[in-house]
């Protein structure tokens, strides 16, 4: 049993094979020439022992290396990926599998935000008419806790179309330090999350706590591996065509474990990568490709995502954008070039540019939504919550969010037209025809029971003059949080608390 | 024996299942008897006609109508039961009146007004009414108002409904009442009227009983005035 997620029968092909071929070709020129620039001695080891052209160099205060990537390198890469990764759960029913060449499509949160947005309802007197009373949603933002990460990872567990959990608070409290971060964010999440999660490492030095957390939670190395709980994102690369020094010791030792990891790259275009889409996408490739080279060079056949998270600029003040066409553009093509080297695909949709739930929010959250997932990557991260370029995380619009997929998911069906149906509404319009009213509404009750009608917008108000989305987005975020949580058993946390440093004991449940 | 048929017509009410061959909610009813075969053979069985009533039909659209107040039920779930019911009255009818009682709650006129085609409000209407034991004349659409009122006259009707969709209709409604006002006919009949562009106001503006909001609220109406 694993989580069946929405399966895209017949993905958008925005590029044709022409094009997608063409892409690959520039991205193993690329690769060739200007090269990467590469400030990873490891890697420069690995890649030159595999036969690329190795040039050192200086940049500022770093020694640098340029790599020549030869294809034949990248082709033997792509021959060793497995096109399946599982991405294990405390629940095992809660398991994703991606498979690069099936259409099932999972949906995540994520990730780093620095704030929160506390919703909280107010009574608002009119000066005009201070009889006029009403309750509007006040918002206030303030930074992220560790126990907003266990709020989160609570809500997301209840959250039914959230099917894997990418911490999406960061952790800014007094006694959370760069020593203690990693261990702590996880613990938070896997200790209120049946679902996957998947993540980053802030210190390279607490994967090994990391990871030792995960088997005691699996049941031990070799469940672990069965059964990943959870997975590693790394930014191995800095665009444009930079692969960063820590991060790709962190990604060459995560392929060792055999542990899946993401290929994260995100660069954005106007500024870090060409605005036009041939040029993103050209590049944006290369650099995935390029994790996905040291990654197998590490460990062939290591569990690895093809994680594109292309970006544009924003114009006014070169941030990053997300709800905008061209945004779509890159990410659809990036799905497609994933889906032609059969490797899984992390991609984004999503995140709002607006400041606050509202109307902005939800044409642009929507707009990526509906658009995105239908090029079928296997997972698509940023889905929930998340606003003005991922800075902060608001819950009452993660729950907004969860509904609106739900609404995508069900725009993905596939078409009920065959002969037994056609059959069957031809008695049914004959029958209709023959009774007084001619009225279908007593033909809808069993679909309606049994998830064929979509449910009216749950969160719809009952004033004729007032939006009040956000107020019963808020009841619902209430309602989740009063439920109880799934936290790990007494003995797992006796045996994580006495065998992991540096985990707070205000997050141990069985404290006494 | 009558206890046993008077369930299975409760829980057909509430699977809103007309006859044997309808689908109903559940599954496990397939072929099975609906309400207007249940109702004809507890009729036959010589089941008193107010207990059927009283105990089959009305009990289960009240547990109908708590569902839907629930929120466990929606429009089609009431409609269904609502025609199921509808269409034992019909069978119970001659029955009631043979009892020595007037047949059905009350008489009422239903009719979409002159130039107004649309109808799906309205048939809601005359569905719940039916359903809910009165016995309803329903004209159709874009019916003049001198038809109607001849109905209503000929049908001694103490409720008539009239519906329109379009603000351009909407006068049909007051020259409808106008010409029950000149046959001298207003004292014995009360009018509902509803439709989109309608409200309170307007209903009084143009010397309607009642503005009906909803089919629900319809069935409110007539229970105060019938």
């Amino acid at each position: 049993m694993s989580r069946e997620g929405v399966n895209v029968a017949k993905p958008y092909q925005r590029m044709t094979r022409e094009q997608v071929e063409l892409v690959h070709r520039t991205s193993l020129e690329l690769l060739e020439k200007p090269g990467v620039l590469v400030y990873s001695q490891e890697a420069v080891a690995l890649l030159s022992d595999a036969g690329a052209r190795v040039t050192q160099t200086r940049e500022g205060e770093y020694d640098a290396w340029w790599v020549s990537i030869p294809s034949s390198l990248v082709q033997k890469a792509l021959e060793s990926v497995p096109s399946k990764v599982v991405l294990g759960a405390r629940n095992p029913e809660n398991q994703i599998v991606m498979d690069a060449r099936g259409y099932h499509v999972y949906f995540g949160s994520g990730s780093e935000t620095n704030f929160w947005l506390d919703v909280k309802p107010e009574t608002f007197v009119s000066q005009e008419n201070p009889e006029n009373q009403r309750v509007f949603p006040a918002i206030t933002r303030r930074r992220g806790t560790v126990a907003d990460l266990c709020k989160s990872a609570h809500l997301s567990d209840n959250l039914e179309h959230l099917d894997f959990f990418i911490r999406n608070v960061n952790i800014q409290d007094p006694d959370i330090n760069e020593g203690n971060k990693d261990v702590n964010k996880f613990f938070a999440s896997l200790n209120n999350i049946t679902k996957h999660v998947m993540g980053g490492l802030t210190d390279f030095g607490q994967m090994d706590h990391v990871v030792h957390m995960a088997e005691i939670i699996a049941g031990g190395r070799e469940e672990l591996l069965k059964n990943p709980v959870i997975s590693f994102i790394t930014s191995v690369i800095k665009s444009p065509l930079q692969v960063v020094d820590e991060t790709a010791e962190k990604l060459i030792k995560v392929a060792r474990l055999g542990l899946p990891v993401v290929i994260s790259s995100s660069p954005q275009g106007g500024s870090t990568a060409p605005i036009d889409e041939a040029g993103m996408v050209a590049q944006v490739n290369a650099e995935v490709l390029t994790g996905i080279v040291i990654n197998q060079l590490a460990q062939p056949g290591a569990p690895v995502i093809y994680g594109a998270v292309p970006v544009r600029a924003r114009m006014d003040d070169l941030h990053d954008m997300y709800g905008v066409p061209e945004f779509c553009y890159y990410n659809t093509s990036c799905a497609q070039m994933a889906r032609f080297y059969e490797v899984p695909c992390y991609s984004t949709a999503g995140v709002g540019d607006a400041k606050v739930p509202g109307i902005q929010a939800a044409a642009e959250k929507m707009f990526t939504h509906a658009v995105v997932p239908r090029s079928a990557p296997d997972i698509v991260h940023y889905a929930f919550g998340l606003l003005e370029k991922t800075n902060p995380f608001c819950p009452e619009q993660a729950v907004l969010d969860n509904h609106h997929i739900g609404m995508v998911k069900f725009l993905y069906r596939e078409p009920r037209v065959d002969e037994s149906e056609m059959e069957r509404v031809k008695e049914i319009i004959e029958e209709v025809m023959q009774t007084p009213h001619r009225l279908y509404s007593r033909y809808t009750r069993r679909l309606l029971r049994s998830g064929g009608i979509f449910p009216t917008y749950p969160f719809e108000g009952e004033g004729d003059d007032q939006d009040e989305t956000l107020l019963k987005a808020h009841e619902k975020v209430q309602e989740i949080m009063d439920r109880p949580r799934q936290h790990l058993s007494e003995a797992i946390c006796r045996e994580i608390y006495a065998q992991v440093p540096g985990l707070l004991p205000r997050l141990n449940p069985y404290q006494v | 024996m009558s206890e046993k048929i008077i369930e299975q017509i409760v829980a057909n009410v509430l699977q809103g299942r007309r006859d044997q061959s309808d689908e109903g909610i559940d599954e496990g009813y397939d072929g099975t008897p609906g309400v207007t075969e249940l109702v004809e053979e507890a009729l036959e069985q010589g089941i008193p006609v107010e207990k059927v009533l009283a105990e089959g039909l009305s009990h289960g659209m009240t547990l109908v109508g708590e569902k839907y107040e629930s929120g466990e039920y929606f429009i089609p779930d009431m409609l269904a039961a609502a025609e199921a019911v509808g269409a034992a009255m019909d069978i119970m009818e001659p029955y009631l009146v043979k009892d020595g009682g007037q047949g059905s709650k009350g008489k009422i006129v239903m009719a979409t007004v002159e130039k107004d085609q649309h109808d799906i409000g309205k048939n809601l209407v005359t569905i719940m009414l039916k359903g809910a034991g009165y016995a309803v004349v329903d004209l159709g659409v874009n019916v003049p108002a001198s038809r109607i009122v001849e109905v209503v006259e000929k049908e001694k009707a103490g409720l008539l409904g009239l519906s329109a969709l379009l603000d351009t209709t909407m006068p049909f409604m007051k020259q409808t009442i106008e010409e029950l006002e000149n046959k001298n006919l207003k004292d014995n009949v009360r009018v509902m009227i509803g439709g989109a562009p309608t409200n309170e106001d307007f209903a009084r503006e143009i010397g309607a009983d009642a503005h009906g909001k909803d089919a629900f609220a319809a069935v409110k109406i007539a229970d105060q005035f019938l």
